[in-house]
């Protein structure tokens, strides 16, 4: 048997879009966390005390030991380090900046996983890893990690 | 079917209740719910799990990846994980998926996940999406089909079909109240089956509303182990002591008017005969079957227990699929009460399980329960059939 691969005429495409809309239950401890975020502008982890772990953003167990944190609540610093980075260098109608921009991971004080997020005010020549970068809120909220907008250096 | 390598025994049951919705809880929360419940049920801690099967419907819920985003819940971190996901059928290839994985001497404890969030999704915007772009994705209805209500009440007259499946509806109905973690309990009266024949909405055809599965919320888990560890770690483990799943083309081929055997028929008739089971309404004393609908539900009884004629109508009639009948179905409440899919066909051997354990709760059935058949349903007719024994002691069928 021969195939052709040149040979297109009349095959036909048929061009669709999903439609998947949906929601998400963010639960007791991210709607928490959310609304402390918004409301008084201070980022909240949990403390695993067997493990002696801070998680941020916070979960409901620990997922390693199984230990119940829902009430371990922590205050945290509004200021952290570069753990790491990356430099975005395109533009797609999904992403939150123009190209280019730095996204980071940032270990805000008194915890012990770091969570992504924008870093700002600084060319994306000159960040590294180690740098201290303090938070700064959104001046309207969205009700997303986005009412934190991003991070610059202190 | 080749013979087992060893067998298989549940030792872990844990499940949420379902509801419509669950605001309280992210999907990895809720996993974890069920995690926690299966390994207390088990009395072992995450150490003892060597494998981890996670399943729920594509797309549902937006999430790509789930199983990966819900370690954070399910305990995976550091072990073996295999995500499956065969739509409706999801629950039920997980348990098998996990039986084999065990069986195959791979693992010695694997732990099965099945959940769905559906209130955060669109269940029906996904199932359409499993249809032909080109032949069928612009003109079909999801998961509602009255193709069956029409095919009843032209087999046994409009009025005998329409009041046995408003029977079948209202008798799910009475042990779904019996069940505290069903979704819908309404608590449905036999003397309202004439009302809600006319006045429930019709969806397509015959197929109305009422007698339609719900969109639930909830989580399922189950653990699996070899023989040896079983009876070492579990006082009642349950065996699973053969599966069978069948699936079919996308598209419904009929040729002429000559109805092809039915996926849920084939597999059962393949199941018994080589398991040697002559007559399964006698030999099985629980079904607990995936019925998305009444209407399906009472017909699939014909398909699954090899019935003639109305046979399956009669027994309904009788009584026989009632909690004190020959051959309850569905102590549960089933899928018309409680239909988180992707852990729906879970449920299905869960339940049965506990039945055979004599733990199952306000719906135990009474009389002694030693042999169980679960059923999973799916896709186009997708079918899976388990059989569940309390005991050690069938019999192998030489040639089986």
């Amino acid at each position: 048997m021969e195939i052709s691969y040149e040979d297109k005429k009349d095959c036909k495409v048929m061009t669709g879009k999903m439609a998947l809309p949906n929601h998400y239950f963010a639960g007791r401890l991210g709607s928490k966390f959310i609304i402390a975020l918004r409301d008084e502008n201070k980022i909240l982890g949990v403390k695993c005390e067997k493990c002696d772990k801070v998680f941020v953003p916070p979960r409901e167990y620990c997922e390693r030991c199984m230990s119940k944190l829902d009430e371990c609540w922590v205050e945290l610093s509004n200021e952290g380090v570069i753990t790491n980075y990356t430099v975005v260098n395109y533009n797609d109608k999904h992403l939150p900046r123009r190209a280019p921009y730095i996204l980071a991971l940032i270990k805000v004080d008194g915890a012990d996983t770091p969570f992504p997020h924008i870093v700002e005010g600084i060319d994306v020549e000159d960040v590294e890893v180690g740098m201290k970068v303090k938070a700064v809120f959104a001046e309207e909220t969205t009700n997303t990690i986005r009412d934190l907008d991003h991070f610059e250096p202190v | 079917m080749a013979k087992k390598n060893r067998n298989v025994g549940i030792i872990g049951i844990g499940q949420t209740e379902y509801s419509s919705h669950k605001e309280h809880q992210n999907q990895a929360e809720m996993v974890n719910e069920a995690v926690r419940y299966a390994l207390e049920d088990a009395n072992i801690t995450l150490d003892d799990i060597d494998c981890v099967v996670h399943g729920n419907m594509e797309l549902f819920e937006m999430v790509f990846q789930p199983d990966m985003w819900h370690s954070l819940g399910s305990g995976a971190y550091g072990k073996d994980q295999f995500r499956i996901t065969t739509g409706g059928t999801t629950g039920a290839s997980l348990v098998c998926a996990a039986d084999n994985l065990v069986a195959s001497g791979m693992y010695d404890v694997v732990m099965a996940i099945g959940m769905e969030k559906l209130q955060e999704g669109h269940t029906t915007g996904g199932i359409t999406n499993m249809a032909d772009p080109l032949w069928f994705r612009h003109l079909q209805t999801g998961a509602l089909t009255a193709t069956t209500a029409t095919m009843m009440m032209e087999e046994f007259g409009e009025e005998r079909a329409k009041k046995a499946a408003m029977k079948y509806r209202i008798l799910m109905d009475k042990h779904a109240c019996l069940n505290p973690r069903a979704h819908r309990r309404f608590g449905l009266e036999y003397d309202q089956a004439d009302d809600l024949m006319n006045t429930s909405p019709q969806l397509v055809g015959e197929l109305r509303l009422i007698h339609m599965c719900s969109q639930s919320d909830g989580a399922c888990v189950m653990i699996l182990a070899s023989e040896k560890k079983a009876k070492k770690m579990c006082k009642t483990p349950v065996w699973i002591r053969d599966h069978i799943t069948v699936h079919r083309e996308e598209t419904f081929n009929n040729f002429g008017i000559e109805m092809p055997e039915m996926t849920h028929h084939y597999a059962a008739r393949k199941l018994f005969e080589r398991n040697g089971i002559k007559d399964p309404v006698e030999y099985f004393d629980v079904f607990e079957m995936y019925d998305p609908s009444a209407w399906w539900g009472l017909d699939w009884a014909r398909e699954f227990l090899l019935l003639k004629d109305d046979e399956h109508i009669k027994l309904l009639e009788d009584g026989e699929f009632d909690l004190d009948g020959k051959l309850p179905i569905n102590p549960s409440g089933g899928v018309t009460a409680s239909n988180p899919i992707g852990a729906t066909a879970m449920l299905r051997p869960a339940e049965a399980a506990m039945q055979l354990r004599g733990d199952a709760g306000p719906q135990q059935i009474k009389k002694k329960v030693k042999h169980a058949l679960a059923s999973g349903f799916g896709g186009t007719l997708w079918s899976v059939l388990m059989m569940l024994e309390k005991d050690l002691d069938w019999q192998e069928v030489e040639n089986g």
